[in-house]
């Protein structure tokens, strides 16, 4: 029978392997994030590396590790934790381990309005980038593509096949409008689009770090409150309804901190391809859990891209963005997936 | 022979419905379904919902169970309106088990039946001693427990649904609403599902059902409620509503009534255009 653990008037069910692995997947993030810092052309060893984050470290690495090297950590962490819960509570809600943040439209939105914005040059584009910088810009467009997708799988309450579809549709078009801005563009901005495209945490500063670490912590906090309601809805609707939940509502609510969770992302570091589908499939297994569970998943997916990110700028010849390392990754999964749910 | 409800409705049952329907009327975006029906159920007893195909029998159970709004009249559980009532005091009142309901690939028999406990956990009391021991009751009530540590999806459709209805159960309420309990099943495993609801009730409870098949409904209810066309056609037991006259109208099914020679009940014969013998 299920076992329970009882603190005072709190008591939950008692998982050992899923507690174990969870505890495990978060020294294992703080280690290659730790690693992550380390490494480069300066090379800290560990030890020293934690100390300084620590408070006791002396005053050069403090400068190396804190100025220089934290911020982009910080954002790898971030990203990945965002990415990774965001991909839990789609593909919980559509109740299909298709539906992540990639195919819900989201990511196809930032893309469209940040090449649009690097692009189209002078007046009003060159005004919003100045004023509010291409990863806002990027944040309002994919937040606005998610919602859009959202509204029209409506149809007295969201289905998850509807919404997988026309987030399927409402990405080809935006990806249409990608390609068509890339044609057209001058060289030089489409080289630059080029980088945003693929998805990298060069160059990140404390400002953006910012921006990502307080969007995550207040959606992380609203996802804690709501998580309860929403393990029923894995059973689907109706049954959800006779357990007493609102299914619409905790939806509605799940939903939208998951586009925002992925809008943040992509906003910070550019459309990281598949983190958000590969994180909530590999959290799943390693749990041995049947559904997303959604502090795993975004563990997992804080480590797929720090140490996505620490492969591509250290293990690789050539220094790549992480993007690239991610989907090398991803698409391989995507396709190990589908063949095992054909031979089923 | 109509006596027959009485004497096995037991003494123990008051007589005051629990659950009715006052004037409703429920439709789809427009194209009205149910119109102005009046219905209660009796407690204590088993009621079963039977109907052609699309004369409105889920919509009903489904109004009852407060999944659709009507548009007119209202739902009344223990004295209130149920749209009035909060979801969460619903549930702890009415078990709902809709049709055909489909678990995630790979969850334990022991965790969907400890999910039927949600009405009565919340963030910080997530799972109590009480909540191991009602689930423990609902495993074994249903006969399931030797399967607690297996997926669902792992089993026969037959055990699949008595899982199902072990999570109803576990949810704590005695009145139990089943949206088509037997679909999907062979004739042994329906009457396998149906012997456990009969249990159920024996136990005390009120159970609601649709069924499509008409024998196995006459067999097993106490009370049948015949709808055609989004009203009721005729109500009460199955000895004092099923005649071949009101098979023709309900369904234009000609057919014959005999006695049952097993259950004491009526049993329908369809007479269908051909291999028929005598007329």
């Amino acid at each position: 029978m299920t076992p329970g653990v009882r603190l005072g008037q709190v008591s939950f069910v008692w998982r050992p392997w899923m507690v174990c692995v969870t505890l495990l997947l978060a020294a294992a993030t703080f280690l290659v994030f730790c690693l992550s810092i380390g490494i480069g052309d300066f090379p800290i060893g560990l030890s020293r590396v934690i100390a300084t984050i620590l408070g006791r470290g002396e005053q050069v690495d403090e400068f190396v590790i804190m100025d220089l090297r934290m911020p982009r950590a910080l954002a790898g962490l971030l990203v990945g934790i965002a990415l990774g819960v965001s991909g839990a509570i789609t593909q919980s809600v559509a109740r299909n381990p298709l539906a992540s943040p990639d195919i819900l439209g989201i990511t196809g939105g930032a893309s469209a309005t940040a090449v649009f914005l690097v692009t189209v040059s002078g007046g009003a584009a060159t005004a919003v980038v100045s004023t509010v910088g291409l990863s806002a810009a990027a944040l309002v467009g994919g937040l606005g593509t998610g919602l859009l997708v959202y509204f029209l799988a409506w149809r007295r309450g969201v289905d998850g096949f509807r919404l997988i579809l026309i987030g399927i549709s409402v990405t080809a078009v935006m990806e249409a409008i990608t390609t068509w801005l890339l044609t057209k563009a001058d060289i030089r901005d489409v080289a630059r689009a080029q980088v945003w495209l693929v998805g990298s945490l060069d160059n990140r500063s404390w400002d953006e770090v910012r921006v990502v670490f307080w969007c995550t912590l207040v959606l992380m906090v609203v996802v804690a409150a709501v998580a309860f309601q929403f393990k029923p809805l894995h059973l689907g609707d109706e049954v959800a309804a006779g357990l007493g939940v609102r299914f619409s509502g905790v939806r509605a609510v799940l939903l939208l901190c998951a586009v925002l969770l992925a809008a943040a992302a992509v906003s910070a570091a550019g459309p990281v391809p598949f983190v958000a589908l590969v994180a909530p499939q590999v959290a799943m297994r390693l749990v041995r859990y049947p559904t997303p569970p959604l502090v795993a998943s975004g563990l997992v997916g804080a480590l797929l891209l720090i140490g996505a990110d620490l492969t591509a700028r250290s293990a690789l010849p050539v220094t790549l963005p992480v993007g690239v390392v991610t989907a090398a990754i991803g698409g391989p999964f995507l396709v190990y997936l589908l063949v095992r749910a054909n031979l089923r | 022979m109509g006596a027959e409800h009485l004497t096995k409705s037991g003494p123990a049952v008051e007589d005051v419905p629990r659950l009715a329907a006052k004037g409703i009327a429920v439709g789809y975006g427009g194209r009205t379904v149910i119109d102005g029906l009046d219905v209660t159920v009796p407690p204590g007893l088993i009621t079963t919902i039977i109907g052609p195909n699309g004369c409105g029998k889920s919509t009903l159970l489904r109004t009852l169970t407060r999944l659709l709004k009507p548009t007119a009249g209202a739902v009344v559980l223990d004295g209130e309106d149920i749209v009035k009532l909060r979801t969460r005091d619903v549930a702890r009142k009415l078990g709902l088990l809709p049709q055909a309901p489909v678990a995630p690939e790979g969850l334990t028999v022991a965790d969907l039946v400890a999910r039927g406990r949600h009405p009565h956990q919340s963030w910080l009391r997530q799972w109590s001693s009480d909540d191991v021991s009602v689930v423990e009751r609902a495993l074994a009530m249903t006969g399931v427990s030797d399967l607690a540590d297996r997926p669902v999806d792992s089993l026969s459709g037959g055990q699949r649904q008595r899982v199902w209805i072990s999570m109803t159960l576990a949810q704590g309420t005695d009145l139990l609403l089943l949206d088509e309990p037997t679909t999907y099943l062979d004739l042994a495993h329906a009457i396998d599902v149906l012997d456990l609801v009969d249990d159920l009730h024996e136990s005390g409870r009120t159970v609601v059902m649709v069924l499509h098949d008409l024998n196995l409904a006459t067999r097993y209810s106490d009370n049948l409620v015949v709808m055609r066309d989004g009203s009721i056609l005729a109500q009460g037991h199955p000895r004092d509503v099923i005649t071949a006259d009101l098979l023709h109208e309900a369904f234009g099914l000609r057919a014959k009534v005999i006695d049952d020679p097993v259950g004491g009940r009526p049993l329908i014969v369809p007479i269908g255009r051909t291999h028929v013998q005598i007329n």
